[in-house]
């Protein structure tokens, strides 16, 4: 299932908002989710990313602003049953087996009786829960039901699937099994929307991330937009001067930790310039290494400059 | 097919009660309790009523009547309190352990919830309401030789009178944590029986205020006036005749003067209709 190209994006918000009381759960999200694609939804914890799920979902109305989930208006029963969600908190009914909670949601997401069987055998086969089908909930593991929640996400072969903290009570393996799915519904373009505290794992998986706090987006762009700002050069060097050093401030700034100076600003193209004038001013070049920036300290610098440290 | 989710989830609240052991220890118990009273039934109304004589057939007519009103009021205290207890944690529970958010995720309105989960467990109680009165009357028939007058009709204000209850603690649920939602629901069973009573005393002593204040009572929540319904439908004509026109009997809970009347009937059903509409708004409107 290749997504139409013709179509807008799977998931466009203007100014959502969301107040309980005084209480402002989500400020102003603006965004814009390409379909296709696996979007991930990080922030602080109380950011209000439950939240945007939610109002995205429809279980929860918006108290300003507007927005689409694929192509219809927020709260729209029908486009439900287009979409797959993994809830954070979630339970259930833990007197049914795997495969009797497969079937009701089955049943509720409208799929014809004559698939219903055969959507949940795949769902239960791609989570690896098959041989514990026929067991009750009750009697499964936290990453057990984690599997079948996810299972529960993915009936029906929806287009756009929401998964808030898929990977939460699993172990590595399972961890390691989510990623999989993930890249599996890309394949066959299906839009991810996740929403996870593991930024390894945001990253492993994701084309775009969007980064929020206190309700609204404070970064957004393809993975390596975001991170790359926080890209630098480490520089192995030693028999620089302090005035020497105060010379190197033309190339921007830099912290020193022993031997390794580390530019925060070089682009590639400016590294051969770097390295040349390091050697003009004395220093003896022992090794050059392109600091690529993870997600996690893109997350880290940005939550720093909000007030969060 | 429109309104097919109600009816899925009606399937699933009734799966419930039965995967749980709800139905079976139900079941089990009232056969028991049928046992026993039918038991007693026969040992009471074959005891002689004066001098070691055998009561004459009015006499054991009056006095199986009179016990079977007994075990109708047992019933109907069965039933009321089973309802709230079944139901006080119905929506309330799913939405404290996250079992609703998957579910309403779904392309199903949140009255498709509400009115399935009414509608799977008044199967419930009407099915337990049939099953076990049928039993017993059919028991005190057969062992004891007394058939009630409107045996139908003595269930079907039973089953009524569980359904107010089934209603108003679904309304809760929708709102409060389960304990507080069934005992505020107690409350007010135990206020509109009292009401009930007040009223009826009022009426036989002439007392306006206290009459109306009963008659208001029993038309915020209409379970007493229910209960005497099923109480007139198991009054052989033998006991209304013999209460006459005495004030003492019209303030007794055990005895019913005469039927509700048709406009009261009519209120009960607007009743459970309008908490019911009460109940979908509450639910429509929480947050998640």
């Amino acid at each position: 299932m290749r997504p139409p190209q013709n179509l807008g994006p799977a998931i466009e918000t203007t100014e959502l908002a969301k107040r309980y009381g005084n209480q402002t759960a989500l400020a102003g999200l603006t965004m814009s989710v390409p379909r296709g694609e696996v979007f991930g939804f990080l922030g602080p914890n109380g950011a209000g990313k439950t939240t945007a799920i939610k109002l995205l979902v429809g279980l929860i109305r918006p108290s300003a602003g507007q927005g689409t989930l694929l192509g219809e208006p927020l709260g729209d029963r029908e486009t439900r049953r287009r979409i797959g969600y993994l809830p954070e908190l979630f339970r259930y009914q833990e007197w049914l087996t795997a495969r009797e909670v497969l079937v009701l949601h089955s049943e509720l997401a409208g799929i014809p009786s004559v698939m219903r069987a055969r959507e949940s055998d795949s769902a239960l086969d791609t989570v690896g829960l098959v041989r514990r089908a026929d067991d009750r909930v009750g009697t499964y593991s936290k990453g057990m039901q984690q599997r079948l929640g996810l299972a529960v996400a993915l009936l029906g072969q929806p287009e756009l699937v929401f998964l808030d903290e898929p990977t939460s009570a699993l172990d590595p393996v399972g961890r390691h099994d989510v990623r999989e799915v993930i890249r599996s519904l890309k394949q066959r373009g299906t839009t991810v929307f996740l929403n996870s505290h593991l930024l390894t794992e945001v990253e492993q998986v994701c084309d775009r991330v969007a980064v929020i706090d206190r309700g609204r987006v404070i970064a957004i762009g393809a993975l390596d937009e975001v991170v790359g700002s926080a890209s630098g050069v480490r520089v192995r060097v030693n028999g620089l001067t302090t005035v020497a050093e105060e010379q190197l401030r033309t190339h921007g700034g830099f912290t020193v930790e022993q031997d390794w100076y580390t530019f925060q600003a070089v682009s590639d193209e400016e590294v051969p310039a770097l390295v040349a004038n390091l050697v003009r001013l004395g220093g003896q070049v022992h090794a050059v290494e392109r600091q690529t920036g993870s997600l996690e300290s893109r997350f880290l610098e940005l939550m720093e400059a909000t007030g969060h440290s | 097919m429109i309104g097919a989710p109600i009816f899925v989830i009606a399937r699933l609240t009734i799966r419930e009660a039965s995967r749980r052991r709800l139905l079976l220890a139900v079941v089990i118990l009232t056969l028991v309790l049928i046992g026993a009273t039918t038991w007693g039934f026969a040992i009471l109304t074959s005891l002689p009523c004066r001098n070691g004589e055998p009561c004459s057939p009015i006499e054991s007519k009056i006095l199986a009547a009179t016990l079977l009103i007994l075990v109708a009021f047992m019933f109907s205290f069965i039933l009321t309190l089973g309802a709230v207890f079944i139901t006080a944690p119905a929506v309330v529970s799913e939405v404290e352990s996250g079992v609703a958010l998957a579910m309403l995720a779904r392309p199903i309105r949140r009255s498709d919830v509400v009115i399935g989960k009414w509608l799977g467990l008044a199967t419930i109680l009407a099915g337990y309401t049939l099953v076990t009165t049928s039993i017993e009357f059919a028991a005190v028939s057969v062992f004891v030789g007394y058939t009630p007058p409107h045996p139908i009709m003595a269930s079907t204000f039973l089953f009524a009178e569980s359904l107010v209850m089934l209603t108003l603690a679904l309304l809760c649920s929708t709102r409060l944590p389960p304990m507080t939602g069934g005992v505020v629901a107690l409350i007010l069973f135990g206020l509109a029986w009292i009401g009930g009573i007040a009223r009826a005393v009022g009426e036989a002593l002439g007392a306006d205020t206290v009459r109306t204040i009963g008659q208001v009572t029993t038309l915020i929540l209409p379970t007493d006036g229910l209960w005497r319904g099923a109480l007139f439908s198991l009054e052989p004509s033998l006991l209304l005749q013999g209460a006459g026109s005495g004030r003492g009997f019209a303030a007794n809970p055990f005895f019913a003067i005469g039927p509700p009347p048709p406009e009261y009937l009519a209120w009960a059903a607007a009743w459970v209709v309008a908490i019911l509409g009460l109940a979908v708004f509450s639910f429509n409107r929480r947050q998640l």
